[in-house]
């Protein structure tokens, strides 16, 4: 920057990198402990508690909970539901957003009002309902339920992020597609879609992240083993085992390496796909 | 001639049809699932609100759990108790989420892998952060409380979680670890659409840094941040899942938020219709709040 001595620019840098470590640290602790924690043989967990790392590595949590629990079993489970809710409510947002990004139309403001205003559902308070619902319909204790009810909580949100990232694309590359012979659908297909392509990356990232950790209705809808989530896992395991503080961390290390990974791949389209830099030029 | 004029006006109904149904056909998968899924039951819910449980059957009470409502202490508790959670919460979130958008805006090194790190807690399970930062403020086995005892925070290195008057702290720090992640992304989505013509024209014209954050940064910030900022703040004062992970609303109650709350009178004592109450005035508490804020959102877009 122009009028800025050396001295100051080397300030400023020193002090971005400072505050960039600040958030690092911040960030990883926990999960830097959960791994500590889950390579800490049973002995040596309290007497070396606070050591930054322990001064012998052992696996043997991991072959407990690989051999001996039903933890691949709620893994695959979690991983089914995820991904089938992201892909729905990504799918169906991407037409809720597009209706809302580029029509005028009688109702919109309403339409726009009831979707934010089921963000503010106490949960809670669907619960009983929604459970007796499900159960006539022979949905609880089943995958598919969850999937049904991931899939409408998280679809506002979902609307207005890809009524966002539409908003960036200007109108008039549509327009010239369908004054070029293409209909609307088509424009929506071949022009628009593959702009937003990184917008639906990201709407997909948060909506599998949200189906991987709800905790309260799969714990209410869920009872049998062979259905159980890895949220319901993990509670009925603390509750099972007391504290068995190595496994439990084993299991909880195994759960995030999908989500960490599937999040490090989407970040690609949030570093790039997130500006309006591609639409731009 | 009339021939034609009537041809014309039927092509121009049938096209007002179709911009008229156009929006709606896009809609309507949303719509469809967000009403069978979440505003019928809503309004069982509601009616539930009138009604009394016990184990094998229910009648109807009126008004009766809200008149119940009014003198229970323990709602009047988790009433402030949920100001204090969402507020500091959502405070420090925001901060240090906006702080971290700008600083990732920044041209340094390793910013891509920098980027990926810090948005990580995003990716983890509320559950499991709920444990994790409970087993850091754990003394036996967690660094925490021997840090705090260190820099003097602590006489004794004891977990925080325990004691009434910090307990609500721990859940606090796991919640804005958890959701930094959320306004930097959103934020930084924002920050990124600004175009950079606008700097380089207040730096030509000798804007500072700072004027430059308050001129043009935040007034194109400002819609973003009215939206996240209430979405987050009903998400959190809804949400029970950390505090019941971490300390189930004690010690003392010193933690009880009215969703934590709402969780145990739903479960534990299994009054559904005291538990439907209290959510219901939660509900009329949040849309009251939520439209608050759309009113300062749409005055915030009008003067951009």
């Amino acid at each position: 920057m122009p009028g800025q001595s050396l001295l100051q620019r080397i300030l400023g840098q020193t002090g971005l990198y400072a505050a960039i470590a600040c958030y690092v640290i911040f960030a990883l602790l926990p999960i830097y402990w959960t791994i500590k924690i889950s390579v800490t043989p049973q002995d040596l967990l309290y007497s070396e508690g606070i050591k930054l790392w322990p001064s012998r590595m052992t696996l043997a949590n991991y072959t407990s909970v690989l051999k001996a629990t039903d933890f691949p079993r709620y893994f695959l489970n979690s991983f089914l539901v995820s991904v089938t809710t992201a892909v729905i409510v990504t799918v169906v947002a991407s037409f809720a957003g597009y209706a809302l990004s580029r029509f005028r139309f009688r109702g919109k403001a309403l339409v726009s009002l009831v979707l934010l205003l089921t963000q503010t559902f106490p949960l809670v308070m669907v619960i009983p309902p929604i459970y007796r619902i499900m159960g006539q319909l022979g949905l609880t204790d089943n995958l598919y339920g969850l999937i049904i009810i991931y899939t409408a909580f998280n679809i506002a949100f979902a609307t207005f992020l890809m009524q966002s990232f539409l908003d960036g694309v200007p109108k008039d590359l549509e327009e010239a597609a369908m004054i070029d012979g293409c209909t609307r659908f088509e424009a929506l297909r071949r022009v628009i879609m593959p702009l937003t392509l990184p917008g639906m990356g990201a709407t997909v990232a948060f909506v599998f992240t949200a189906a991987w950790s709800e905790l309260l209705f799969a714990l209410m809808l869920i009872n049998s083993e062979s259905q159980k989530t890895f949220s319901v896992g993990l509670l009925t395991f603390v509750s099972k085992f007391a504290v068995d503080w190595g496994q439990m961390m084993a299991a909880s290390v195994m759960a995030l390496i999908p989500v960490c990974l599937f999040f490090m791949f989407l970040q690609r389209y949030l570093v790039t796909g997130l500006t309006a830099g591609a639409v731009k030029g | 001639m009339t021939a034609i004029t009537a041809d014309n006006l039927a092509l121009q109904r049938q096209a007002d049809r179709r911009r008229f149904l156009e929006p709606w056909l896009y809609l309507s998968p949303a719509l469809v699932i967000i009403v069978t899924v979440l505003v019928v039951p809503l309004i069982i819910g509601i009616s539930y609100s009138f009604r009394k449980f016990s184990a094998f059957r229910s009648e109807y009470v009126g008004l009766g759990q809200y008149r119940a409502m009014m003198v229970d202490p323990v709602l009047h508790d988790a009433l402030i108790n949920t100001l204090w959670w969402t507020v500091a919460s959502l405070a420090l979130q925001f901060f240090l989420g906006l702080g971290l958008a700008l600083l990732l805006n920044q041209p340094f090194h390793g910013r891509r892998l920098v980027q990926g790190l810090v948005f990580l807690p995003w990716a983890v399970p509320i559950f499991l952060t709920g444990l994790t930062w409970a087993w850091l403020f754990n003394p036996l086995i967690g660094p925490l409380p021997h840090v705090f005892h260190a820099i003097g925070l602590q006489s004794e290195p004891v977990t925080i979680l325990a004691d009434p008057s910090t307990a609500m702290w721990g859940p606090i720090i796991a919640n804005v670890w958890f959701g930094i992640p959320f306004f930097a992304i959103t934020l930084l989505a924002a920050r990124k659409s600004i175009p950079s013509e606008l700097y380089e024209a207040a730096s030509i014209d000798g804007a500072t840094a700072w004027q430059q954050f308050t001129k043009v940064t935040l007034p194109f910030l400002a819609p973003t941040i009215a939206i996240t900022v209430m979405l987050r703040t009903v998400w959190i004062a809804t949400f029970a899942d950390l505090i019941y992970v971490m300390t189930a609303g004690g010690p003392a109650g010193s933690t009880n938020t009215i969703a934590t709350y709402i969780y145990v009178s739903a479960f534990k004592s299994l009054d559904k219709g005291y538990a439907s109450a209290i959510a219901v005035l939660l509900l009329v508490l949040l849309i009251a709040y939520a439209l608050i804020v759309i009113q300062i959102r749409r005055a915030l877009l009008r003067d951009v």
